[in-house]
């Protein structure tokens, strides 16, 4: 008999993390999908091949609700890899898998008290690059980044932090993206695709055209995503 | 050693295989020694634009698997006798090319070259990252309008990050080659302007070609244009630009057929 350990090379497992939206609905369910429908028909495809994750903490939805919410996503092309704060029993082949985050729950804390400043650890790290960033490379970092050169169009910036960029801004570039609402955004010549802040955003269309070529400061205050000229 | 360059752009039809022949010919005819090398295996081109498409016995593919030796496939130019062509093989497809096989053939041809020019084919698939994986330098040709644009810069993001040089942390050197330029056109607004090109490659300019017919009259009579009609304005533009990648500084000029005032007026310096 053989029964000498077999390794079997086809077979691996690995432990990787990644950065993915997470979609928090509100009740009614029906007004939240209403609202949705006219935010996704402004940012058509906005979600397209992105990694979504909803998360149901504190809204007491049945599974059979949960399953149609999961459902109507899809319809609209958005497609749930992962349900945040589902009910332990939650284990049918129709709904998504159940995860939970690595850090403690930061929803339910932020719903009961919003003290925004609160809960959110300081950035880590800051880093620098002194490339230009080109169409189609997409870069993370984990705290403040810095960049040198311009970010093309088609390229994307996300870092949990503030990002700067020394250069002309054509791509998409999103800060604070670990929720965090007071990171900031510069950049020397604005002409982005989009400019976003903790999840808050506009698209081109909605940046006012006197921003435009101009060197300019993006922040939040209110829940509202500001843009200002900065001469 | 030879200096390996790859002619690439990501998008199709702007003037990748022109430019390698034009820019290879200019070189070869400094007495340097250059080679010319087709990686659009499945849909060459080289051999039709250097006119040797009849004398192609053996290909990349037959070197590259150790079928036979480099210099039994090398086709050299009947024009200019420091100057050859590795054709693509027609029948077979990009999966034939591998990393061994195209390491191989650019080191041989490192070896007994001064140039070496590959012709990377269009898209940012295996084929065209093999083309730019052991090259020393690149020329991307780009056209003055927004979709070239935009694949010009995704493949200089890949330039940065898929080659030899990248992996080794050095630094790779970038030519942006402007082509089929009409002045008219740009004149009225109907193209991208020069500096915003350069503005968003951020790449230094190696030279500006003009549209021409001479470059359509030369690709079907199986010339290079600089050796078709080294007079015409095309021709003296490439040569121009083989003359920069040599390191010679040539003043950046907008060339043009009609002398006088179109050519005063869109003439320029060097970026």
């Amino acid at each position: 008999m053989a029964t000498a350990p077999h390794r079997s090379r086809t077979f691996q497992l690995h432990g990787r993390t990644f950065l993915a939206f997470v979609l928090k609905p509100e009740t009614p369910i029906g007004r939240w999908i209403a609202e949705a429908d006219s935010w996704l028909s402004r940012s058509p495809g906005f979600f397209s091949g992105k990694p979504v994750v909803l998360d149901v903490s504190g809204l007491l939805l049945t599974k059979a609700k949960t399953a149609k919410l999961v459902a109507e996503l899809g319809a609209r092309g958005i497609r749930v890899m992962g349900l945040l704060g589902a009910e332990p029993g939650w284990t049918d082949p129709g709904l998504p898998p159940a995860i939970s985050p690595t850090r403690a729950p930061e929803s339910e804390a932020l719903r009961e008290k919003p003290q925004p400043q609160a809960q959110f650890r300081a950035p880590v790290s800051s880093r620098l690059i002194d490339s230009p960033v080109r169409s189609g490379q997409t870069l993370f970092h984990d705290g403040d980044l810095t960049i040198i050169g311009s970010v093309s169009s088609g390229a994307e910036i996300v870092a949990t932090g503030s990002i700067h960029i020394y250069g002309t801004l054509r791509g998409r570039v999103m800060a604070g993206a670990d929720g965090n609402p007071s990171a900031h955004i510069f950049c020397r010549r604005m002409a982005a695709e989009l400019v976003a802040i903790d999840g808050y955003y506009r698209m081109a269309d909605e940046i006012s055209a006197s921003l435009l070529e101009k060197p300019v400061h993006a922040w939040l205050e209110n829940s509202e995503l500001n843009i200002r000229a900065l001469d | 050693m030879a200096q390996v360059v790859v002619v690439t752009s990501g998008k199709g039809g702007v003037g990748k295989t022109t430019t390698t022949a034009a820019l290879g010919a200019a070189i070869a005819q400094s007495g340097q020694r250059v080679a010319v090398v087709d990686f659009d295996v499945g849909l060459r081109n080289l051999d039709l634009v250097m006119g040797a498409e009849r004398r192609v016995v053996y290909d990349f593919i037959y070197v590259a698997q150790g079928t036979v030796r480099l210099h039994q496939a090398l086709i050299r130019d009947k024009r200019i006798e420091t100057l050859f062509l590795l054709a693509a093989s027609q029948t077979r497809d990009k999966d034939a090319l591998t990393d061994e096989g195209v390491e191989k053939v650019i080191g041989e041809l490192r070896d007994s070259f001064d140039w070496v020019f590959c012709d990377s084919p269009a898209g940012i698939e295996r084929g065209a990252t093999l083309a730019m994986k052991h090259a020393d330098m690149a020329v991307v040709v780009t056209n003055p309008e927004v979709s070239s644009v935009r694949d010009s810069d995704r493949i200089v993001g890949l330039l940065d990050s898929k080659t030899e040089r990248a992996r080794r942390g050095e630094r790779m050197e970038k030519h942006l080659l402007l082509t089929r330029y009409d002045p008219v056109r740009a004149g009225r607004g109907d193209m991208l302007r020069i500096d915003d090109v350069i503005d968003i490659l951020s790449l230094p300019l190696l030279g500006i070609i003009p549209e021409s017919d001479e470059i359509l009259r030369a690709s079907n009579l199986g010339a290079p244009v600089t050796l078709n009609n080294p007079r015409s304005a095309a021709a003296r533009a490439y040569s121009d630009a083989a003359q920069r990648l040599l390191g010679v500084a040539v003043p950046m000029e907008m060339p043009s057929d009609r002398n006088g005032i179109l050519s005063k007026l869109f003439g320029r310096k060097a970026a």
